[in-house]
């Protein structure tokens, strides 16, 4: 039984008008009566009935226009036009419908059929009026959705601003919603001049992919900031996303980590498609997933072993997700690797390729992407350290100008701890020394790094002569960290004021057989040769640097002159 | 009485649905058919074929509603030539609804006078 509604009864003939109100009225609804279709439309523009009963011939205005003007007053609700009718012809019959009309009654009228039809119009109302109501309702969600994502993204902007994607040396390519698909793009240059860049991409889609993209930015940039080496940055994003996020999401991630002074790029990769090593020389090195993504294994069973390449001029590195390889389109086939290669194959002006990338899968798909981040970077044109992000380096106080300090790391220290970080950030104490952090900073960590490799762990550089050499070198030296028991690193750092300003030094000693630093001092840096830079460096930043007579130490000077 | 004039079992649904008012929609189906043939007429000695169409139509709905069979074909077959313009055949044809009506009416009183109380 409908509930009771009011209908609309438009008919010329007093007899039959007379005889249907009646039986509609006592199905108990409300009815009003019209005896031509102008009444009827205004009848209707006033009372808004839910149902009308309409016969289609009429006098003044016809059935068939009432309906279309009570159709359009009715807008995006339905209500049911049922045309009362004993027209025998087809063609009629298609007007009506035309027209608008929902459904027939012949005459002579029928209560059980009429009581029947006017049930299963309400019915048919009803069910539309829901749909409405749903359909507006997703709309506000949606809308609501949206504006949720743009806050979220203009926070996550906000986040990620410290980063260096800007860089000449970096191109990109990202839909504007990719992060709420879960892809996160990174790049961030370190105090001692190499550049992290980190490609990610989340589990599920929408604000859950989304939301772990905030902690592990910030995790980035702020370790980045902080002198962290790479693999410490990459156990801690771990370490974290496995803290925070639920069973059965993680981060597919690519974490590369540049060093332009010596050519190298270290490059750990989890779960995401091959990234690529392009050479000047036209040979592809692909760059394999060989660990699980972040996110997935306790700290203690996550290993940070990245792979060592050696790079010469012109080659570039490219990253990709899988929106990139594991799309498919509207006939569900896969765009694969094989037609990535074939566009990589194809590129000719390296400038190009990430467009002509961007163009291929567009041509595939037939319309735009929105799971799309892909990354190239120049091993070239790097624009050198980049001064100490203010955010990072904490409150400011007077200056400690007048102190000295030394640290002695021993055996079990030296294998798993960096030293880097905390002094960084006990030397940017020095406001005079921030402006010189970048430079500072690149000298510490290389002759720390020398200290360790060359004298603690006696490995030697002219090992590194070849690529092969150079992986040779990187897993001799993992073997002899691990199973280092003594030895000791000692450093110095001491801060005096001079007369126009003020004065660092920083030696460096190590426990290993000491070696001729005057003679490598001396050597002038070979273009292509992958050891023997490193101090060379040293002298090229610091305002001064020499040897100890043993061969197990170097100091180094930094000098400023006061702000006028 | 006979059925195919006034169909009684109609007129027994219509008493049912209509109760007190069964007399009153008998009147004013009698009243309405009168203006109908007068408007026949008028259609047909102006060759208005339209007009012919629909006051057929009309008439044809309500005598169906009504019990009237015979009526009712009288009025189809008009309305089914004034929508092909034939219109030769009409002047005789609404000569027979004329007739037929005036039967109807004689049985329609009878019944009014059975049921209904007021006039």
């Amino acid at each position: 039984m409908p509930l009771r509604l009011t209908i609309l009864i438009a008919e010329d003939n007093p007899a039959d008008r007379m005889l249907l109100s009646t039986i509609v009225s006592r199905e108990g609804h409300r009815v009003l009566t019209a005896a031509n279709g102008i009444e009827a439309v205004s009848l209707f523009r006033q009372e808004r009935p839910q149902l009308v009963l309409m016969d289609a011939l009429m006098p003044v205005m016809d059935g068939f226009e009432a309906a279309r003007q009570i159709k359009a007053l009715a807008g995006d609700e339905l209500v049911p036009i049922i045309f009362l009718t004993s027209l025998a012809e087809n063609e009629a019959l298609a007007r009506c419908l035309e027209a608008g009309g929902d459904d027939f009654v012949a005459k002579p009228y029928n209560r059980i059929i009429l009581a029947a039809k006017i049930g299963a119009m309400d019915r048919l109302r009803r069910l539309q009026a829901t749909v409405r109501q749903q359909r507006d309702l997703i709309s506000r969600q949606h809308q609501q959705l949206l504006r949720e994502q743009e806050v979220a993204k203009a926070i996550f902007d906000k986040v990620a601003h410290a980063g260096c994607l800007d860089a000449p040396n970096i191109r990109y390519r990202q839909s504007p919603l990719a992060l709420f698909n879960g892809d996160l793009l990174l790049a961030a240059q370190t105090p001692t001049g190499r550049m992290f860049v980190l490609l990610g991409d989340f589990t599920g889609h929408g604000l859950p992919a989304a939301i772990g993209a905030m902690p592990l930015a910030e995790t980035f940039y702020g370790m980045a900031a902080k002198g962290y080496s790479s693999s410490d940055l990459l156990r801690e994003m771990n370490a974290k996303l496995k803290r925070i996020l639920p069973v059965g999401v993680f981060c597919c991630a690519t974490l590369l980590d540049l060093s332009f002074d010596k050519r190298t790029v270290d490059v750990w990769s989890g779960g995401l498609p091959d990234g690529y090593l392009l050479c000047a020389n036209g040979t592809r090195v692909p760059l394999k997933s060989r660990h699980l993504p972040l996110g997935v294994l306790e700290p203690e069973a996550f290993v940070a072993r990245f792979e060592p390449h050696t790079l010469a001029e012109g080659d570039r590195v490219l990253l990709l997700s899988d929106g990139v390889v594991e799309s498919c389109n509207a006939q569900n086939e896969l765009f694969g690797e094989a037609r990535l290669l074939a566009v990589i194959d194809a590129n000719r002006e390296p400038l190009r390729l990430l467009e002509e990338i961007v163009e291929a899968l567009l041509a595939f798909h037939g319309q735009a992407q929105d799971d799309l981040s892909l990354v190239e970077i120049d091993v070239d044109g790097q624009p050198g350290p980049m001064p100490i992000q203010a955010s990072y380096v904490g409150a400011v106080q007077p200056s400690p100008l007048d102190w000295s300090g030394s640290l002695l790391l021993r055996g079990e220290t030296l294998r798993d701890y960096n030293p880097l970080p905390a002094l960084l950030h006990l030397l940017l104490q020095v406001v005079e020394l921030r402006r010189h952090a970048g430079r500072v900073f690149a000298v510490l960590a290389e002759l720390y790094a020398n200290a360790l490799e060359h004298g603690v762990l006696g490995l030697d550089s002219a090992l590194k002569v070849d690529a092969d050499g150079f992986a040779r070198y990187y897993r001799l030296r993992e073997q002899r960290l691990s199973a280092l028991r003594d030895g000791w690193i000692e450093i110095d750092l001491r801060v005096e004021p001079e007369d126009h300003g003020g004065c660092l030094r920083i030696g460096v000693r190590d426990s290993g057989a000491g070696f001729d630093i005057a003679r490598a001092l001396a050597e002038q840096p070979a273009t292509g040769k992958l050891s023997g830079r490193g101090l060379a460096l040293v002298r090229e930043l610091s305002d001064g640097c020499a040897a100890d007579a043993d061969g197990r130490g170097v100091s180094v000077e930094f000098r400023w002159r006061r702000e006028a | 009485m006979s059925d195919a004039h006034l169909d009684s079992a109609v007129l027994a649904t219509l008493r049912v649905v209509m109760e007190d008012e069964y007399p009153v929609l008998l009147d004013t189906f009698l009243k309405d058919s009168e203006e109908r043939v007068r408007l026949l007429h008028q259609a047909c000695a102006v060759s208005d074929a339209y007009l012919l169409r629909q006051t057929a139509h009309s008439f044809k709905g309500s005598c169906s509603n009504m019990g009237a069979p015979l009526l009712t074909e009288l009025c189809r077959e008009l309305e089914d030539s004034a929508r092909r313009e034939q219109l030769d055949g009409a002047n005789e044809l609404i000569g027979q609804i004329e007739r037929e009506f005036a039967i109807v009416r004689i049985l329609m009183r009878a019944e009014r006078q059975r049921f209904g109380a007021s006039g």
